[in-house]
């Protein structure tokens, strides 16, 4: 089973905004490795000529007419917001 | 820029789509409501939730599609685009990757060496963010009314050469989403929002240089500055010997220059998948045909009729056809049985003028077109002169009243004995000998201090053409005596 490398496993720790202590690092990579090793065999299937597929139900799309309905509002929507402020959510500054 | 260097752009157009309701539930698509009073569990991104397709965003989306000519596909698949920040509340936004909407189609733009074909790569759909106020206790403000809200966005090819055909691209998109309908393209409610691919090379050298993509162009003008900062910048990079850095920046209006945004950097890493709440979209073939055969008549294709079918000046059908409002208020005129030019005229500078002044959408404007025809017919008939037919006009606007009643109201009558009119010519003449010499000795253009003579002493109720004509008339048979 391949491992991954610290780099890969520490910029998927990045991009999903986790912290990892040194030790679970190493258990990622062999992990994570295992993991995408599994998958990795649906490459060996033979799926070349076959549309791909994007969903297993055989329903058709299911939409709605574009007719308002009453939205929850800032009450409901900010019930369990950690912060908050004039009817906003708190959040701690992000700037470019 | 340096004239040895050419400049290579390709956009990234968002367009807000009119509909009543969001992308993925029912909440209002409303500007300026307090904040997060238009938000649910769906597009706050609570657990639990599933995603309804608006079919009407759906339906303007392939209006648009193929209203620029692209292919749509009867089936594509929606997909989430990974990327943390604060005003897009599930961690990913809904948008489209492998199977867009549509792909290929075409915008024709005008450029200083004539027309030009900007080629575009896909058109699909997605939902909007939220947005965030910075306040100036270093904290941030989430209003997450806009999150969920139906986009389109179009991608064109990298076949734009200059910031002016970059806001010229963003115009004629702008116009036909008009006509269609399906976008009021507000810039200042950021119905239009723009990110542009930008790179500079030598010219005449078939490799491309480093791009980068400047982000946050919610203007046509700050599409314009934006670009040639960013191309003047890469430009003296290059000149120094330098190399231009891939990477993504920021255009501040306030300064007019972008700037780096580092963190971007690995927000790139999107990990696009297909998003497991929603089917792919699977369009009806005769729906979409039915869509297509129903797309109303688009602005270039009325600015070509308008100067073929009803020999207009370019120049005249690019503005009667600049929107779908003013186009069929022309049309409604020309309907009447008014000549083209002469309805073109009037709709352009009277009308217009109008419009201006009172700050209004045509369609609010309380002249009918039949009220101007009807107009426009009794100065041809010489009832009104054009000084009084303005007036006129500017009171029917205003009240949506019937141009003759106004006519009447306002004592306007045009002088129609002629026996009256010739007489009173001649009394001005036998009164200025002095004006009459003048004229004698070769000063033609006396006759038009004659006409105003006249006018005066028939309180402006004479056709100043037919005044003319008998002033001349008159004047002459003194040279023979």
């Amino acid at each position: 089973m391949k491992e991954l490398s610290r780099e890969e496993v520490l910029k998927i720790a990045r991009l999903a905004r986790l912290e990892l202590e040194d030790k679970e690092i190493e258990t990622l990579r062999r992990e994570l490795g295992a993991i995408l090793g599994y998958v990795a065999r649906l490459g060996e299937a033979g799926a070349d000529n076959l549309d791909p597929t994007f969903q297993t139900l055989a329903k058709p799309t299911p939409m709605r007419e574009d007719e308002p309905d009453e939205p929850l509002g800032a009450d409901g929507v900010l019930a369990n917001a950690p912060r908050k402020k004039d009817g906003f959510f708190v959040v701690p500054k992000v700037i470019e | 820029m340096k004239g040895d260097y050419e400049a290579v752009i390709g956009l990234e157009i968002h367009v807000q789509m009119s509909t009543r309701t969001k992308m993925f539930c029912s909440c209002p698509v409303e500007f300026g409501a307090p904040p997060n009073q238009n938000t649910c569990p769906v597009c706050t991104g609570m657990p639990g939730v599933l995603p309804v397709i608006n079919a009407r965003a759906v339906e303007y989306a392939v209006k648009a599609a193929l209203a620029l000519g692209a292919k749509v596909n009867l089936k594509s698949v929606m997909a989430r685009k990974n990327y943390f920040y604060p005003d897009l509340p599930k961690g990913y936004q809904i948008s489209q990757y492998e199977l867009p909407l549509a792909e290929g189609g075409q915008v024709v733009i005008e450029t200083e060496n004539g027309e030009k074909v900007i080629r575009l790569v896909r058109l699909h759909i997605e939902e909007d963010a939220g947005k965030l106020i910075h306040d100036e206790k270093g904290e941030s403000l989430v209003d997450l009314n806009r999150a969920g809200t139906p986009l389109m966005e179009i991608v064109t090819m990298p076949d734009l050469s200059s910031p002016q055909e970059a806001s010229a691209f963003m115009r004629e998109v702008r116009k036909i989403m008009r006509y269609l309908g399906i976008s009021e393209g507000d810039m200042e409610k950021g119905h239009l929002r723009c990110d542009a691919n930008v790179s500079v090379r030598r010219r005449g050298e078939a490799q491309l240089g480093t791009k980068t993509e400047v982000k946050n162009m919610n203007s046509f003008r700050f599409v314009e500055k934006a670009l040639e900062y960013e191309i003047r910048r890469q430009v003296q990079i290059l000149e120094e010997g330098g190399e231009v850095v891939q990477e993504t920046r920021l255009f501040d209006p306030s300064t007019g220059t972008t700037r780096s945004m580092r963190s971007k950097e690995e927000a790139h890493d999107y990990r696009y998948f297909p998003d497991p709440d929603l089917i792919p979209l699977v369009l009806d073939k005769n729906w979409v045909d039915r869509i297509e055969e129903n797309l109303p008549e688009l602005p270039r294709a009325k600015k070509e009729r308008y100067i073929k079918e009803l020999n207009l000046p370019p120049y005249d059908a690019g503005v009667l056809t600049e929107t779908k409002e003013i186009a069929e208020f022309f049309e409604k005129v020309v309907a009447e049985g008014v000549s083209p030019k002469k309805a073109s005229n009037w709709v352009m500078v009277e009308v217009m003028r109008i419009i201006k002044e009172k700050e209004l959408n045509i369609r609010h404007l309380a002249l009918s077109p039949s009220s101007l025809a009807k107009l426009i017919r009794m100065v041809e008939e010489g009832k009104l002169t054009g000084n009084m037919a303005k007036d006129v006009l500017d009171v029917c606007a205003s009240t949506g009243k019937d141009p003759e009643e106004v006519a009447q109201e306002k004592g306007y009558e045009v002088l129609s004995d002629e026996g009256e009119l010739e007489s009173v010519v001649r009394k001005i003449v036998d009164e200025h000998p002095d004006e009459v010499q003048k004229y004698l000795s070769g000063k033609d253009k006396i006759i038009g201090w004659f006409v105003g003579q006249v006018m005066r002493e028939l309180k402006g109720k004479a056709d100043p053409r037919k005044a003319g004509e008998l002033v001349r008339r008159i004047l002459n048979e003194k040279k023979g005596s």
